[in-house]
Parts: C-alpha cells; sequence; structure tokens
C-alpha cells in the first residue's frame, strides 16, 4: 500500500514534519503544501531531513501555487523535490492508495 | 507626561496559511491613526510575510503584501527582521521588500523602515515596549 502524506505546517514551527518523516516508507510521497511549502527550500534547518528521507527511496512534492503566493521560487526548492500544480496534486491522490494529511 | 507609547507588534507566523499576518497588518493600519509610535518585528516565520514577489492568483487569496509599502505613509518607519530567522529559513534581506518612508526631518529623503536585529536587540525592543502585540 503507498501512501501520499500532505504536510500543511511549516516545519519552523510545528513537528508535522518530523512526525511525518518518522513514518514515511519508501514506496510513498510526501507533498508539501500551505505553511508546509517552507520545508522544500534549500539550505534551511529543515532541508537535511528532507534529504535524509530522500535518500531512503521516499518522493517528495511541493505545491507551486503555494510556493508562488509566499514569494518563494521554485528554483530554491532542494534538488529532487517535484513541484506541481493543483492538478499534480489531484493526480498524485490518484496514484497512491491513501492520503494521510498531517494537519 | 507623554501619550504617546510605544507599541511593539510581533509577527511570527506565515502569511495565508493562518490569518494572524494579515489580522495584524490590519491592526497596525488601524492603530496607525491614533499616532502612536509603533515598532514592527518580523521573527521565525513570520519573515515570510515580507518575501518579494509573491503571488497568490493560484490559490485564490488576496495578496496583501503590497500593503507592508503604504506603512511609510502612516509613519510607520521602524521595522525590524530577525537575522537568525532568515538564516534558518535560507532567506537574507535581499529576499525581503524594500520598505521605505519619507523623513520630513530630512527634506523628505527615502530611507529604509527596514533594520536587521540579533535576539538581544530583540530582548531590548521587548524590554522597552509599553505595549505588546503578538500575532
Amino acid at each position: 500500500m503507498s501512501t501520499l502524506h500532505t504536510v500543511n505546517k511549516s516545519p519552523f514551527e510545528r513537528n508535522s514534519l518530523n512526525t511525518c518523516l518518522s513514518v514515511v516508507r519508501g514506496d510513498s510521497t510526501v507533498l508539501l503544501i500551505e505553511d508546509g511549502v517552507a520545508g522544500a527550500l534549500q539550505n534551511t534547518t529543515a532541508s537535511a531531513s528532507i534529504s535524509d528521507a530522500m535518500g531512503k527511496g521516499v518522493k517528495f512534492a511541493v505545491l507551486g501555487e503555494d510556493l508562488d503566493a509566499r514569494g518563494l521560487a521554485a528554483d530554491r526548492v532542494i534538488d529532487g523535490v517535484s513541484v506541481v500544480d493543483y492538478a499534480g496534486f489531484v493526480q498524485l491522490a490518484a496514484d497512491h492508495d491513501n492520503v494521510q494529511s498531517w494537519l | 507626561m507623554s501619550d504617546t507609547k510605544k507599541f511593539v507588534y510581533i509577527n511570527r507566523k506565515a502569511p495565508y496559511g493562518t490569518v494572524y499576518a494579515l489580522e495584524s497588518l490590519e491592526v497596525v493600519l488601524i492603530g496607525a491613526a491614533f499616532e502612536q509610535e509603533v515598532q514592527l518585528v518580523f521573527v521565525d516565520d513570520g519573515v515570510y510575510q515580507l518575501t518579494k514577489g509573491q503571488n497568490t492568483d493560484g490559490i485564490g487569496m488576496k495578496n496583501f503584501s503590497k500593503t507592508y509599502s503604504a506603512l511609510g505613509d502612516y509613519d510607520v518607519n521602524q521595522i525590524y527582521v530577525d537575522e537568525q530567522s532568515l538564516k534558518d529559513r535560507g532567506l537574507t534581506m535581499d529576499d525581503l521588500q524594500e520598505l521605505t518612508y519619507e523623513d520630513e526631518d530630512d527634506d523628505w529623503a527615502e530611507k529604509s523602515s527596514m533594520k536587521l536585529i540579533n535576539r538581544e536587540q530583540l530582548a531590548e525592543l521587548i524590554d522597552e515596549a509599553d505595549v505588546l502585540l503578538n500575532f
């Protein structure tokens, strides 16, 4: 069973991303949305935890519309994290067996 | 004794994900009408409020980032950004919009309203405030 994990809280304010990363499995995808997109950027105190999980085979995506809203350019996103739009969000939900929302 | 009080607004939330940032900005603008001394502090995720190039077309919310540039016209020209918060988020002052005001005591010269501060300076701002408002 593959799971799409969505995280909508900033990793600098809540521990949602950390908890998510502690249970996410290699066949799953983590999608960062809303304030959660802050976790997708390079050179932050959260970057290493994303890279570590990526090394274990976890896939990562970030919602482009939420990056744009916050003035965060897509070229600042960690290498290997794919930028998706709302249609891509729907596709990810359809491609996985289940969706776990870390609210 | 002076009737003027020092109001310090401490902003610690990213914009759009919650309503805190917009509410703070509205309270600041309303409060500015009362001619008090106002200082704004952006710390933790609050620094995201000031990023350049915000475009909310895709999320269907009002882009209020341009409103910050009006603060100077309301004599809100003491805007402090916490350096450590920027660093932790891979940001620098270059990623933030430049907020300015026109100095009436200096032939209306345009000057920056923004100042980078460390935690010790933040402690001092808090210590010297008459009124602390947190968002």
